[in-house]
């Protein structure tokens, strides 16, 4: 297998890694740098679970091969926030009961933070198409939307 | 109450927002082996050969086993034992497994897969099962004529007079789908060999820690206490990860067992849904009759279940069927016979609902049904005959030992949707896109009644410093059942809920209390974590009454001190009594054991007390069709559930939202599709569950009639959830557009044009179209 030089900045801290060509970013992250936060449920890109953030933009880290990602900064559960200083959508997430199972919340708050970076001030409608790329099984999501509204009133 | 009744958070939501609780997949341990599994590529044959040579020789590869490889027996099953963990002789549906690979690495394990080759002999399989159950249908397992797996008669007065005795008369035939869990986290198990003497420990997934351990015994050839199963965090489960876990974890340990290293085993998502079994697709036919003024005088219903390849659930699933199969009314004259059918299609277990989601679509289809043949509102049909105080359901069982709420439920949610006056606002509608209302009606027996023995525990254990170990034999699957123990042992020893830690579900550490299954979490296992804190209670308060020169009776407690009641200012600690405890030597480690109250059955005519208590739900749907594509867009679903009582109504809200979610994919999106049985949805993009998009705004009515028998109160509320919603929304979707549908799901084929085209797709595909 063609090996390859990648440099990537995950949550703020730069990495340098060598990766397989067709080695998916999902890997990278759980297998090399043991971020385990971000899930697999599907992958095919249909569930979620996996989502992260690169370069500012929502992904399913299942679809993206880390060698496409040179130099790219990605972030994921992990860099959200700690358990002294949780991230607002973390809290709200506990304050909503917005968790079950809890398999989707990486992803889901990956997505809710890709959302409120761009629009701090969602509608209900636009929360929802915001979180829509996630599947979540437990919750019926309702707790998940009031959650992220929540977060939204507390940044501001 | 100062912990319970309150929406406290979460005891593991912490771990979970910061990414940081262990999952299966995310577990990995010194030189662990990553395992697979070959499948055959038939659904039904005989295995001529296997040749392993090659696989075996490449480099990497630790250990190949075959069914010849099992030390014990190669089949598992909780009621019949006829599941294979690898298929010996025969393949009998396409997610058998044929044989096992260890390997260095997932790739590697894939690449052996592909250098084993099998040698089969195909045999023509059945894939319906009324040609199962044919005269003469040739036997899928020896043991069983007929192909019958599970057979339930009910028979309740006599049905031929009150048919006679009838003024009208309806014959429906109503049909359901297959459908899958679709839990977010595919299986996972990891095989750890135990060092210094016989015996593994298994990690994952696993739904049922002790059902998992007696298979393992079964298949390992191993003692109980040499098999040690320890819980992962769970993505989700809904009945779906027992027996898929039992073989997935029999898998690891044996390949664990025979290369002395740890193996970890990880189903992806097409892999699972190929061989998980799903919810049983039914063909229900209910003839029922009632006078002109609706009185219900009869019902004959006939079943048939498609148990798939194996038993698995189907004995158990098809039970509750016939107890529950004529709903929530006063039925004087039943007889009900349910068959569970094996063909080679992909078996059916255990699933959220467990058999009730079917009947309760038909039984309240037809309801619907014979309110308009009578000219009647559903709603005035189902108020004459719904169950009240001291009725006697159809297995001859007096409702009177708690409180019939039925009709509460009812108002509720029919007051709350505001019912009446959409029902007749959407009464005449033309143009592109009709709204309909329409409910329904449950009631559902609390736990495993009959099926079984009934019973289960938990310990409390306080330590020196007054910090709380909970330990169960139930398993939290996502549900909340952590946090609910949790509230429960806080409130019995008066203490805050942060002194409390809720330990992992773990076979060497807490006695067999049955499997996590049958909404019976928070009744059986809150009563045994109820009395287990009430026994190191009374040893603390025994201790505080020396410090505090009082009575016992005198006494009172909370809030983390015990006073005199008389004197609040005469009080000692939580830590001072637990030290005073310690100081004399006394035990402050109890164990709770709750056994279920009596019930009854008699299997010959289907009679006796089915459960020791039930629950009543009512759901309102409220939607709008498009009448040019059939997309059916839920407005609105208000759901009303009597509880007992909520131990944390923010986590019963959750319960009720998610148990809708899944009752409106059930409704209207879900339908997992098999062609002689092949499963062709094998992921997400063709198997459709609901997103957040597809959500409509939800109103959980919480009623609360606390039970006799449930701790504070408590009952249940994960199944009876989504078991009205599919048809609540079914009527709602007839008003709309003036046309019953009697199969789920109401997908667009079935709302536009009245019948499903996908049967025909895969007809037109094998043609060469």
């Amino acid at each position: 297998m063609n090996k390859l030089p990648v440099t990537l900045i995950v949550n703020g801290r730069e990495y340098k890694l060598t990766v397989d060509a067709n080695e998916r970013l999902l890997d990278t992250l759980r297998l090399q740098l043991r971020l385990t936060g971000t899930k697999e449920g599907c992958g095919v890109g249909e569930c979620g679970a996996c989502s992260v953030i690169l370069d500012g933009q929502l992904v399913n880290s299942c679809m993206v091969l880390t060698a496409q990602c040179d130099g790219a900064r990605v972030e994921t559960v992990e860099g959200l926030g700690t358990a002294t200083k949780l991230h607002p959508l973390q809290q709200a997430f506990i304050d909503y009961n917005a968790v079950q199972c809890g398999f989707c919340t990486p992803g889901m708050l990956m997505a809710a933070k890709a959302l409120l970076d761009k629009n701090p001030d969602p509608s209900e409608a636009e929360i929802r198409q915001g979180l829509s790329g996630v599947l979540c099984r437990c919750t019926g999501y309702k707790q998940i939307a009031d959650a992220v509204k929540a977060a939204a009133r507390e940044e501001k | 109450m100062h912990t319970v009744n309150r929406p406290v958070r979460r005891v593991d939501a912490l771990g979970k927002v910061l990414g940081e609780s262990r999952y299966g997949a995310d577990l990995r341990f010194e030189g662990m082996l990553y395992g697979k599994v070959l499948r055959t590529p038939f659904p039904y044959a005989r295995i001529l050969n296997i040749d392993t040579a090659r696989a075996l020789a490449l480099p990497g590869v630790e250990a190949v086993l075959t069914a010849a490889d099992i030390p014990g027996l190669h089949t598992f099953g909780t009621v019949i034992p006829n599941q294979q963990v690898l298929a010996k002789e025969v393949v009998r549906y396409h997610g058998d497994g044929v044989a096992l690979v260890a390997a260095a690495t997932p790739a590697l394990a894939q690449q052996a897969l592909d250098l084993i080759r099998v040698q089969y002999q195909e045999l023509a399989g059945i894939f319906d099962p009324a040609q199962a159950m044919a005269e003469g249908a040739p036997l899928l397992h020896a043991d069983s004529p007929g192909n019958i797996a599970a057979h339930h008669v009910l028979e309740k007065g006599e049905v031929e007079e009150g048919f006679a005795r009838s003024d009208i008369i309806l014959e429906r035939e109503y049909e359901t789908q297959l459908v899958e869990h679709a839990y977010i986290e595919p299986e996972v198990a990891v095989a750890v060999p135990q060092a210094g003497h016989r015996g593994v420990t298994v990690y994952g997934s696993i739904q049922n820690p002790f059902s998992c351990r007696k298979a393992l015994s079964r298949i390992l050839g191993l003692k109980l206490n040499e098999i040690r199963v320890i819980q992962s965090f769970m993505g989700g489960s809904f009945g779906g990860k027992d027996e898929i876990m039992s073989a997935l974890c029999a898998r690891a340990a044996l390949l664990a067992l025979k290369t002395g290293k740890p193996v970890q085993m990880v189903n992806t998502r097409e892999e699972s849904i190929r061989e998980g079994y799903k919810r049983h697709p039914y063909k229900l036919r209910y003839k029922v009759g009632a006078t002109r003024e609706g009185k219900l005088m009869a019902m004959e219903i006939k079943i048939i279940a498609d148990a798939g390849a194996y038993a698995s659930q189907t004995p158990f699933v098809t039970w509750r069927s016939v107890v529950q199969a004529t709903g929530p009314y006063v039925v004087p004259h039943v007889r009900t016979n349910i068959y569970g059918v094996y063909t080679n299609n992909c078996y059916t277990g255990a699933f959220r609902g467990f058999g009730s989601p079917q009947i309760i679509f038909a039984q309240e289809s037809l309801l619907d049904e014979l309110a308009e043949e009578l000219g009647m509102e559903p709603l005035e049909l189902r108020r004459l005959n719904g169950f009240r105080q001291g009725s006697v359901t159809a297995t001859g069982q007096k409702l009177d030992n708690h409180q019939v709420s039925l009709m509460e439920v009812l108002d509720k949610a029919v007051e709350k949707s505001d019912y009446l006056a959409k029902r007749r606002q959407y009464a005449a509608q033309s143009g592109r896109f009709r709204k309909g209302i329409g409910l329904a009606c449950s009631f559902r027996g609390c736990s495993l009644g009959a099926e079984g023995v009934d019973a289960t525990g938990a310990m409390v254990s306080v330590q020196y410093d007054g910090s709380v170990y909970v330990y169960s034999g139930l398993a939290e699957n996502g549900q909340g059942l952590q946090t609910i123990f949790s509230q429960i042992a806080a409130e019995e020893l008066g203490i805050s809920l942060e002194r409390v830690r809720f330990m992992e579900t773990d076979t060497a550490l807490i006695p067999d209390g049955g499997p996590t299954v049958a909404s019976r979490s928070t009744l059986m296992g809150g009563n045994a974590v109820r009395l287990a804190a009430a026994k190191v209670r009374e040893t603390l308060l025994g201790a505080a009454l020396e410090k505090l020169r009082a009575a016992a009776e005198e006494l009172a407690w909370g809030g983390d001190r015990i006073w005199v009641k008389a004197d609040p200012s005469r009080s000692i600690s939580f830590e001072e009594a637990v030290n005073a405890a310690c100081a004399k030597g006394e035990l402050l480690t109890q164990l709770g054991w709750y056994k279920a109250p009596r019930v009854s059955w008699d299997d010959r005519h289907g009679q006796g007390d089915a459960y020791f208590t039930y629950v009543y739900g009512c759901q309102v749907a409220e939607v709008e069709v498009d009448m040019e594509t059939g997309y059916t867009r839920v407005l609105k679903i208000t759901a009303a559930h009597d509880v007992g009582r909520a131990i944390n109504p923010e986590t019963v809200r959750g319960q009720i939202y998610g148990g809708v979610a899944q009752g409106l994919g059930y409704a209207l999106l879900e339908e997992m599709q098999q062609h002689e049985g092949e499963i062709k949805s094998l992921n997400f993009d063709e198997y459709l569950i609901p997103g957040i998009c597809d959500m409509p705004e939800i109103e959980a009515i919480i009623v609360e009639n606390p039970d006799g028998y449930g701790p504070y109160g408590a009952k249940t509320i994960g199944e009876p959830t989504l078991e009205v919603t599919a048809p609540a929304i079914a009527s709602a979707v007839a008003q709309a557009t003036g046309r019953r549908l009697r199969q789920l799901p109401l997908d667009l084929e079935r709302v536009l044009l009245g019948r499903s085209l996908q049967k025909e797709r895969y007809k037109r595909r094998e043609g060469g179209c």
